[in-house]
């Protein structure tokens, strides 16, 4: 196949993938009142007992569901009546269907790390050593920081916290923080110590972003370490046909999350975007349902024509 | 490359995940999902 052709390809989906995050991102934050200046109000409607899939801070003025990391940290927060069973039967749900596909397709904040990473600058390429580690902190933070810490901890008043969200996530600073603080005078007033520490972690994430393709998704996003644990057996995954894979590396090369579709198809760290689909000159890589078996087509000899 | 796990897990996982849902709704924990969604939750902007 044609290299131009190919390019010209993968564009018009990245374009598909950029439009279809972007309606998605203002379907689930269009509460447009909330967004007026003076007293801005959060929507408190019925639709916020159902979390969105992707990271969106509940406190956004204009979201209209709820954030299944901060509903998670809640639940825990009341364990007398939670023990989290809905936002994680829900979530494992979405998971079983969908592995980490909302990553690349269905998350507010993924896409704004993207567009940054639009920017042209030099890119840093993070050691393999260093990002291989790094790539675990981000269970770490699930499990100390939105499950363990908020069940277990308890002040003095017998009150839980949610400690990922108040301590480490950027999005609600984002998302909800800035919007709100901008549009209200009082809140302008109670700023401290922990709004200049987000908003130093929120400068930090977006400054990393312009420079690494999502690093916030590879290194601390908690929900992208949970549904990357169901990568493995949702309905949708990876498939390489080994007929007709001539294992010429564009798809490593193509994938920006670092994940070689060769080796691991159905990568934990694979968010399902098709740039390596849509990259592979010989259409051996597919998202299916379920495992797929290879099939008999091009003898492996066949070269590539670039 | 290593084998894959068959459907017929996920196919067994799914109505799994669906009652552990089911036992949050039937839990109440709807209503605290619904509870802290609707204010504005300080500790999430950096003001609690």
């Amino acid at each position: 196949m044609d290299k131009t052709y190919r390019n010209k390809k993968a564009r018009k989906a990245a374009g598909f993938r950029k439009a279809v995050q972007f309606g998605w991102g203002i379907l689930t934050n269009s509460y447009i009142k909330g967004f007026m200046p003076g007293n801005p109000a959060i929507y408190r409607g019925k639709l916020k007992k159902i979390c969105v899939p992707g990271m969106n801070c509940y406190s956004c003025p204009g979201a209209l569901g709820s954030c299944p990391i901060g509903s998670m940290q809640a639940i825990f927060d009341n364990r007398t009546r939670g023990i989290g069973a809905y936002v994680i039967g829900y979530l494992s749900v979405i998971g079983l269907f969908l592995g980490r596909f909302v990553c690349a397709w269905l998350c507010l904040f993924g896409l704004i790390q993207e567009l940054l990473y639009m920017i042209p600058t030099p890119k840093l390429t993070v050691p393999e050593k260093a990002d291989k580690g790094l790539r675990y902190l981000k269970y770490v933070i699930l499990l100390v920081m939105v499950f363990l810490l908020p069940f277990f901890y308890r002040t003095g008043y017998g009150a839980g916290e949610p400690f990922f969200c108040k301590y480490i996530c950027p999005v609600g600073t984002l998302e909800g923080g800035i919007p709100l603080v901008l549009l209200n005078s009082t809140m302008r007033g109670a700023l401290g110590w922990l709004f200049r520490w987000k908003f130093l972690l929120l400068i930090f994430c977006i400054a990393s972003s312009v420079f690494i393709y999502r690093p916030f998704c590879k290194y601390i996003c908690p929900l992208g370490a949970f549904y990357g644990l169901f990568q493995k057996v949702s309905l949708i995954r990876m498939r390489v046909d080994e007929e007709k894979c001539v294992d010429c590396g564009i798809c490593a090369k193509a994938c920006k999350m670092r994940v070689d579709p060769r080796k691991t198809p159905n990568s934990n760290e694979c968010i399902r975007c098709r740039d390596c689909i849509n990259a592979c000159p010989m259409h051996a890589l597919s998202m299916n349902i379920g495992p797929g078996q290879g099939t008999v087509s091009k003898p492996k000899t066949q070269n590539i024509i670039d | 490359m290593k084998r894959e796990v068959p459907l017929k897990v996920t196919i067994i996982l799914i109505p799994l995940a669906i009652a552990l849902c089911a036992l949050g709704v039937y839990r109440g924990e709807v209503a605290i999902v619904l509870n802290k969604a609707i204010n504005i939750c300080m500790e999430c902007i950096g003001l609690g």
